[in-house]
């Protein structure tokens, strides 16, 4: 297992810069998920961890070894990297033992219970082996693809949104399965995503990618309670954004005064909340007017207008629920974070739009 | 490298054009003029499009009406009747002319050549008719009967609009057959540019005069193909989804079903049972003479080696434009490719009367040898083989050579154990269609072939020319014999196209 550390990374494609200087650090034994938008040159950057492409500039660490960026790139063939493509990328002409024990040395191809424990290892039976891929569901594939990739034992795994052509009811089974196989085997891997919650529910660290560079790497908790800026909060998850005036940790808002989670100089500032920290009663209060309710069963959202107009959402349990056009009262739970505005007027406004709900 | 081969193919299939241009520049405007505005010129006109525009006519009709019948109605034994009205691609259409003419001997009219030259081809509207009838969203004529639409008025206003661009697809294939169509109708003696070609080639070897007719023939010829294109470029918006889940319940045709099935006997004894017939009959009359076991199996023997040559070397030329079409798409891969195709809708007489002047300019040691000869089927068949190669690339994703390279494996080693493996099937399939298609190649051979190389198609020429119908019967037997497992994969496989 290597640790894999990008340095400076930059790509064009002809006069389209797609990597404008990427750094990661990825440590050995945990996984990575890349989060961005598509377009924001995610899967270029696997290509080139993988060797499949090669950066303009910056380099390509893979446990103490560089493989890209100083002289002639390692061909991908000796990275020793496992990858597993979108689609599960199976060999059509060749059985799931055939493909699972394709890049093993020619001696160990025919040993079956290699085969059969790798197939274990993914949570498929060994009866599957002998079957071809189509005869397969996507999520079969997707474990077979992972399979082959973790045979030869590689220091690191590479997955390009392995989840995403699975209909939701595979996902989240698809999900665990990889999850629980990559810990099993201690494999460093790296994961491509444009869902944030399979990001935050998969990886140990997420690295949130946008416009070719990296906008923030962290935990999923601090990324979703702590990010750097509005449009990386918006990115990672649904963002109730106030405004107000910062005086000695509290802000006076729309929705009452709200503690601040971290220090803030005293002045003008944008708050963030997030919709599951509104609390809607019918006892005193802020007021906002329920503009829609979607119910989702195990909890639902709620959307908002405050008195200004501005339109904010509540997540609450499914139990008691206001309806449309009903006046209600909002409270707020927990610490708002705070982003300082930089200069009066000129603050680029945030991305409002937000990932649907899962 | 992949680019200069594939260039190189691309001239190699322009050499035909290239000479009828350079010809014509050679003889100069008013040669030109004096060779082609001549009442001669007028006649074949005349004699050519009247044939051509009948044909595709009577073919769309006989291959819409029977496609509906086979895909839509519920008319008995439709998938006997499938195969039954694909069948006549076996017989090529001088087998069909020579049946019809050696049955009856005034068949030698418009209204004859007509008949037997649309009997031979309306598979070509049939096929892509039924494979755009099995693309249809059914959803649609459902739709359409609930808003009130009689069984009439669905075909006319839902079904017809969507096929319109499968249907005039085979209309134009037919319209570019019939163009090249040399043996039957020189059998029927009914004179087109094709067979006027052939006749002035004979009489004054490659004089300017058959040069001109030739380059009026290819004028015809890169109308129709202008045509083709343009229409290529809007077919998919005929193909909807990815084919209907769910069967469409066929359209019960209640007292017409004795018509409906008194029409498609009529078709298939025409198309089918009265060249077989016919050929049966010379069969057992011809072979009261004693058949020549030796000279056959001799034919039959050169014909197979001709066939099997052309078919590796066309499918191993058809290999980098193929790979280039899908692997580097972009500009360049469109021109190399769409050079093959205009190179190949050049008529097989006019493509082999190219390679006879340039052979004897360029390289004289060439002429009337093999290698001309083989260049001449590959240029003829090289879109067969490059459809089914590309179609196998495409199935062949970039991505599996990558997923390889991270497993460890060398270039040569993911050649031989991914790309091959998954090229295979495609190209086989190629190289059959080149096979079998050489195999009944008759104007080109008659014209290239060594001296003292005689194949089944050129046997069965020189007999029947000879009007010795019983010696000519068993030539065609054999080739009748070949062609069948074509067919059946055509058949099968309605929704790929047919040549191009």
């Amino acid at each position: 297992m290597s640790a894999l550390t990008v340095t400076g990374v930059t790509k064009s494609y002809g006069r389209t810069p797609v990597l404008t200087g990427v750094d990661l650090h990825v440590p050995a034994g945990t996984t990575t998920a890349l989060l961005g938008p598509s377009g924001c040159g995610k899967t270029t950057l696997l290509r080139i961890v993988a060797g499949f492409d090669d950066p303009d500039g910056g380099t390509v660490d893979l446990g103490g070894r560089v493989v890209a960026g100083a002289g002639r790139p390692v061909p991908a063939r000796r990275r020793g990297i496992g990858f597993v493509p979108q689609e599960g990328g199976l060999f059509p002409h060749l059985s799931v033992a055939g493909n699972v024990a394709f890049g093993l040395p020619r001696r160990l191809r025919r040993d079956r219970s290699r085969v059969v424990s790798l197939l274990a290892l993914v949570g498929l039976d060994a009866a599957l082996a002998d079957r071809s891929p189509h005869q397969l569901s996507g999520g079969q594939q997707q474990r077979v693809a992972l399979a082959r990739a973790l045979a030869p034992e590689p220091s690191l795994v590479l997955l390009d949104e392995p989840f995403s052509s699975l209909d939701a009811s595979l996902r989240e089974d698809t999900r665990r399965a990889v999850v629980d196989a990559l810990r099993a085997t201690g494999a460093t891997a790296v994961l491509v995503t444009h869902d944030q919650a399979e990001a935050l529910s998969t990886a140990d660290q997420v690295a949130v990618l946008r416009g070719g560079a990296l906008a923030q790497l962290a935990d999923p908790r601090t990324l979703y309670r702590d990010p750097r800026d509005l449009d990386v909060a918006a990115f990672v998850g649904e963002a109730v954004v106030l405004d107000g005036d910062a005086v000695g940790g509290r802000v006076a808002s729309e929705l009452g005064e709200l503690v601040l989670g971290r220090s803030c100089p005293d002045g003008p500032v944008r708050v963030l909340l997030r919709p599951e920290q509104l609390r809607l009663s019918a006892g005193p209060g802020p007021r906002a007017r329920v503009c829609a309710v979607d119910f989702y069963g195990h909890d639902a959202r709620v959307e908002l207008q405050l008195p200004s107009g501005r339109r904010v959402s509540a997540r609450t349990e499914g139990g008691d629920l206001p309806t449309a056009g009903a006046e209600v009262s909002v409270g707020v739970q927990g610490t708002a974070v705070p982003f300082p505005v930089p200069a009066p007027s000129s603050a680029p406004a945030p991305r409002t739009e937000t990932p649907t709900p899962a | 490298m992949t680019a200069l081969l594939a260039a190189a193919v691309a001239a190699l299939a322009l050499v035909p054009l290239g000479y009828i241009v350079t010809a014509t520049v050679d003889v100069g405007w008013s040669g030109v003029a004096e060779l082609v505005f001549r009442p001669r010129v007028a006649d074949l006109l005349w004699n050519t499009t009247r044939l051509v525009a009948g044909t595709v006519a009577v073919c769309l009709v006989l291959g819409v009406g029977a496609a509906w019948l086979v895909e839509r109605s519920a008319v008995p034994g439709r998938r006997v009747w499938h195969v039954l009205l694909v069948a006549p691609l076996a017989v090529p259409a001088f087998v069909n002319s020579y049946a019809w003419i050696s049955l009856l001997p005034g068949f030698d009219t418009y209204a004859g050549a007509l008949l037997v030259v649309s009997l031979s081809y309306f598979p070509f509207v049939y096929l892509p008719a039924v494979a755009a009838f099995r693309g249809l969203d059914p959803a649609l004529e459902d739709t359409a009967r609930g808003l009130g639409l009689s069984t009439w008025a669905v075909f006319r206003r839902v079904q017809l609009p969507q096929l319109r661009v499968a249907v005039l697809g085979g209309g134009l294939l037919v319209a570019l057959h019939v163009l090249a169509e040399f043996g039957a109708l020189a059998m029927l003696r009914y004179p087109t540019f094709t067979t006027a070609v052939y006749d002035q080639y004979r009489a004054t070897f490659n004089g300017p005069g058959a040069t001109m007719l030739a380059g009026v023939l290819v004028l015809l010829c890169l109308v129709l193909l202008l045509a083709e294109i343009r229409l290529r470029g809007s077919r998919r918006y005929a193909r909807t989804g990815a084919g209907a889940a769910r069967r469409l319940r066929p359209v019960r045709l209640g007292a017409l079903t004795g018509p409906a099935l008194l029409a498609l006997t009529a078709l298939v004894a025409l198309a089918l049972a009265v060249p077989l017939g016919s050929l049966a009959r010379w069969m057992t009359t011809g072979t009261s003479a004693g058949l020549d076991v030796a000279t056959l199996a001799t034919t039959t023997g050169t014909t197979l080696a001709l066939a099997a040559a052309a078919a590796v070397a066309t499918t191993a030329l058809a290999l980098p434009t193929g790979w280039l079409a899908v692997r580097r798409r972009g500009p360049l891969a469109t021109l190399l490719e769409r050079s093959t195709y205009l190179g190949s809708a050049v008529p097989a007489i006019v493509i082999a009367l190219a390679l006879v002047t340039v052979s004897i300019r360029a390289v004289p040691a060439l002429y009337q040898t093999a290698p001309v000869l083989l260049a001449a089927y590959a240029i003829l068949f090289l879109p067969r083989a490059i459809v089914t190669v590309r179609a196998a690339v495409e199935q062949s994703p970039p991505l599996h050579d990558d997923v390889a390279a991270s497993l460890g494996a060398s270039a040569p080693s993911r050649l031989w154990r991914v790309t091959l493996p998954l090229l295979a099937p495609g190209i086989g399939a190629g190289a059959a269609l080149v096979f079998l298609a050489v195999v009944t190649e008759l104007t080109a051979t008659l014209l290239l072939a060594p001296t003292g190389t005689t194949t089944l198609a050129t046997a069965f020429w020189s007999a029947s020319s000879a009007l010795e119908y019983g010696a000519a019967a068993p030539y065609a037997v054999v080739m009748v014999l070949l062609s069948a497992p074509a067919t059946v994969l055509l058949s099968r496989d309605a929704r790929r196209g047919l040549t191009t």
